[in-house]
């Protein structure tokens, strides 16, 4: 790890804004739709690069601030975006993301939820849960972004009656396939479980024939409220964020699962994102100690299998050094899991694009491991980019990929493994059938 | 129609003599889930193809990292419009203001590309907390010698199409500066095409072909050097009015400038483009070539179209794009093929627009302004459209509800204007229409 940049302007960012991390979890949340709270563009901007990754129809709402809004205070056009949300898509839930333009007008949300409450007209069972995450894009990334929505919900809606044989579990941003693996992980383990945020089916739907307004799946309210039941908590990642130093409001550095084990005295067991065999054992281990049930044999196997995948491979990526960059949980996970395979990682925190291109002159990597936005980098060094990660615009099927645990791990090793072979091969002035 | 908002029910009318005139020209409404973007994104997609430029958004981070490298417009020469370079404002700059960081970005970009010009965009943040832009980029003009333009783009001040006009004015600002040696005679500027996969170069050799010269292309592939040049051309040939009728209007009245609408899309279109500007120069051999040059197309392309046609016939599409003149050209080149358009809307067009579109439609066509996917979605089942033409936000919901989608937005990688655009676009159709997959999707 280098430090950061040298010029004062961003060249290419690596990083997306918060309210893009924060549309992300409200579409892991049952029933739920988002609004962003500032310009048209926020919303459009933010669904159309969800859509050219997922695949998928991700309807966000905006209440689209005009100069009067901005100089008058957007109560109005808060209350009529409720409104007409409401009226189109009877949701349960709307998740309320702020951007850099409300948050700086000095925006109360919570007064305009408050104010809605008063007036509306109709059945008080109408009225939706309301989720308000702070999210301006000056404050940190989408990762931020994204945590920071995570916490404002667990917030909002968690409670505590009585400690449950539950286990609530926050595994951050990763794939649809991920959150499913998990599941049904969890499910094999025989342990009962809350998953937040679960966008495993609303960003990776099957074929509907009929347009879902909201499409089936994500966290229930009801179960995010007995979150404050649980006997434990796993969070990935969350060693590395701890939601960003505001000026205005410090108080928000706390991560969900340190808010509900603070607040509700539940362990939390903060882990880096399982990718590769160590971490994977990790989270193994945690959830055998917390359920007292032994590794179920499927994954004794799946451990088993890539221990002999690593064998089998291990010439090929010994000493093979490999570009990262995306969001720091993410890429602290990579980098690990590089080392385990006597790959030498190579990533600067914070930094953009440009400032990676120009230093991987000097570190020579032979492939990268990112997503589809460093390809340019790729290309120009003539070096293979294994698509990891979030945004992926120039593959398919992002959504099914997995990088968590022992087949998430092997997948992506076999990937790398392949890439690598494939690129030997390409540049070999002989046609090898044999690698 | 219950499943329009109330505030929205004059935004949608139909195909016919007796129908209302459309309500358009608004802006969106809050909770719609409108398709639109803002005026940041209206300034940024047009100026975006000017390739020899800076572009710096002075701005929040997601402003420039969503549209970064997001226009498929080519370029044949320099690439500094596919870098996106951002102030990435933070809490501490919002406090303080974003001048110093502003001032310093411009300076260190310019020494590492030295570029022709730089477009600084301000965004919705810079215009609430005041940055003074215009003053630190007449300060840095006249320090480094060229022009530093600022594009007032804060989103919240109107909407896309304000965008437009916001970059057409940034574009002016450039247009009379400095003349080449020798523009000859009969020279056009082509205004709003975008050189979406290389869409300009097929229109180039058209017009080459003809004996015509062309001066500017604003924006597609464009240079800053020609577009100064600008004002020595004979004609504007504008398409994608939508954005660019406002420049074209600026340079009439400024340096008498005349202007005609044209659309590359389909055979008529195309065609009318290439006949119009002939007859403009009232020069006898260039419409004897633009004659042989279309005879010679169509005869090449018919067989094509005529085996796509009677394969296609019966089929129905639904239009809804940014433009609406865009939609017009879609729905005459759609029937060459023998599709019927059975919606048609679009985000940005005007009354007149849609007008011509009430005439041209076949009678119970569904027209709508600024629509959104509960609507979209609601209509093609409505009026079992068979096909869907839109951009990236439309695909998903056509494919979730078993519609053919074919790109026609600004990120198409295949060519759908010229002659052989329209065959790559029948092609892309047929190819939508008659997959097998849809037997899965059916039942």
């Amino acid at each position: 790890m280098v430090e950061a940049k040298t010029y004062t302007s961003t060249r290419n960012s690596c990083k997306l804004c918060a309210p893009l991390g924060a549309s992300m979890v409200f579409k892991g949340i049952e029933g739920c739709v988002p609004l962003i709270h500032g310009s048209q563009g926020c919303a459009t901007y933010i669904r159309r690069y969800m859509i050219s990754h997922y695949k998928e129809p991700v309807d966000i709402a905006s209440s689209n601030f005009s100069e009067e809004t901005t100089v008058y205070g957007g109560s109005k056009n808060f209350i009529t975006g409720i409104n007409n949300i409401i009226k189109q898509y009877k949701p349960t839930v709307i998740g309320i993301a702020s951007t850099c333009l409300s948050e700086t007008i000095g925006e109360d949300i919570p007064g305009h939820i408050r104010n809605f409450k008063e007036n509306f007209q109709g059945p008080a069972k109408a009225i939706p849960t309301f989720i308000n995450a702070s999210t301006p894009s000056y404050c940190g990334s989408h990762a931020e972004g994204f945590h920071n929505t995570v916490l404002a919900t667990v917030q909002t809606l968690a409670e505590h009656e009585k400690t449950d044989d539950l286990l609530t579990i926050f595994p951050g941003m990763v794939s649809p396939a991920d959150i499913r693996y998990i599941k049904e992980l969890l499910d094999d383990f025989g342990i009962k479980h809350i998953l937040f945020p679960d966008y495993s089916e609303t960003l990776d739907n099957e074929y509907t024939s009929e347009y879902q307004l909201i499409p089936t799946g994500g966290t229930p309210v009801w179960k995010l409220s007995k979150m404050g039941n649980s006997k434990a908590i796993i969070e990935f990642g969350s060693a590395f964020n701890k939601g960003v130093n505001r000026v205005k409001n410090s108080g928000s550095l706390q991560t969900a699962g340190e808010w509900l084990e603070s607040t509700f005295y539940i362990k939390n067991n903060p882990m880096p994102l399982p990718i590769g065999i160590e971490a994977s054992d990790r989270f193994m281990e945690t959830l055998k100690q917390i359920s007292g049930n032994e590794i179920p044999e499927k994954y004794r196997k799946e451990r088993g299998r890539l221990v002999d995948g690593y064998v089998d491979a291990h010439k090929y990526v010994f000493g093979k050094k490999a570009l990262l960059y995306g969001e720091e949980d993410f890429v602290t996970a990579m980098a690990d899991w590089c080392k385990e395979i006597g790959v030498e990682p190579f990533w600067i925190k914070g930094a953009d694009f440009e400032t990676l291109r120009e230093k991987a002159e000097e570190f020579k990597p032979d492939f990268v491991l990112g997503n589809s936005k460093g390809y340019y980098i790729a290309r120009e060094r003539k070096i293979p980019l294994v698509r990891v990660g979030f945004p992926i615009h120039d593959r398919f099927g992002a959504n099914r990929m997995h990088h968590l645990g022992y087949r998430g791990t092997q997948e992506l090793f076999d990937r790398v493994v392949n890439a690598l072979i494939e690129y030997k091969q390409e540049n070999s002035p002989i046609g090898y059938k044999y690698l | 129609m219950a499943h329009i908002l109330d505030e929205r029910q004059k935004q949608v009318s139909m195909a016919g003599a007796n129908e209302r005139t459309i309500d358009c020209n608004k802006a969106s409404l809050a909770g719609s889930v409108s398709q639109r973007a803002c005026v940041f994104c209206g300034s940024r997609v047009v100026l975006y193809p000017i390739v020899d430029a800076l572009h710096i958004i002075h701005g929040p981070i997601g402003c420039a990292a969503y549209t970064w490298d997001i226009r498929g417009s080519l370029s044949s020469g320099p690439e500094l419009h596919r870098l996106s370079y951002c102030t990435d404002l933070q809490e501490r700059d919002v406090i303080f203001g974003g001048e110093p960081k502003l001032q310093k970005s411009i300076n260190e970009l310019i020494e590492l590309h030295n570029p022709k010009a730089a477009f600084i965009y301000t965004t919705c943040i810079v215009g609430v907390i005041g940055d003074d832009v215009e003053q630190i980029s007449r300060t840095i003009q006249k320090e480094k010698g060229i022009p530093i333009i600022p594009v007032q783009a804060p989103g919240f001040q109107g909407s896309k199409k304000d965008g437009y006009k916001v970059a057409c004015e940034a574009i002016f600002t450039l247009v009379g500066t400095k003349s080449k040696p020798y523009t000859p005679a009969k020279s056009i500027n082509i205004l709003g095409d975008f050189n979406l996969a290389g869409e300009l170069w097929i229109l180039l050799e058209y017009y080459k072909k003809m004996g015509v010269h062309v001066n500017a292309t604003i924006t597609g592939d464009g240079r800053v050097d020609d577009i100064c040049n600008a004002h020595n051309a004979a004609l504007n040939v504008v398409q994608c009015s939508g954005s660019m009728n406002y420049l074209a209007k600026m340079m009439k009245d400024e340096y008498g400038i005349p202007s005609m609408r044209v659309s590359y899309f389909g055979i008529e279109d195309m065609s009318d483009a290439l006949y119009d500007v002939a007859r403009f120069f009232k020069d006898d051999d260039m419409m004897a070539k633009a004659r042989e040059l279309v005879t010679e197309e169509i005869s090449r392309m018919m067989p094509a179209l005529a085996w796509y046609k009677e394969r296609l016939t019966g089929k129905k599409a639904a239009i809804y794009v940014g433009g609406a003149f865009k939609a017009i050209s879609l729905v005459k080149a759609l029937r060459l093929i023998g599709v019927q358009s059975v919606i048609v809307g679009s985000q940005t067009g005007t009354t007149e627009d849609y007008e011509l579109i009430k005439q041209l439609c076949d009678e119970g066509t569904i027209i709508v302004d600024d629509s959104n996917p509960v609507e979209l979605s609601h209509f093609v089942k409505e009026k079992q459209a068979d096909i869907f033409i839109g951009g990236v936000k439309e695909r998903p919901i056509a494919h979730k509800i078993g519609l053919g989608f074919c790109d026609h937005n600004h990120e198409r990688k295949e060519p759908l204007a010229g002659y052989e655009g329209m065959i790559n676009f029948a092609k892309e159709i047929y190819a939508t229409a008659m997959s097998p997959v849809w037997k899965f999707t059916k039942g």
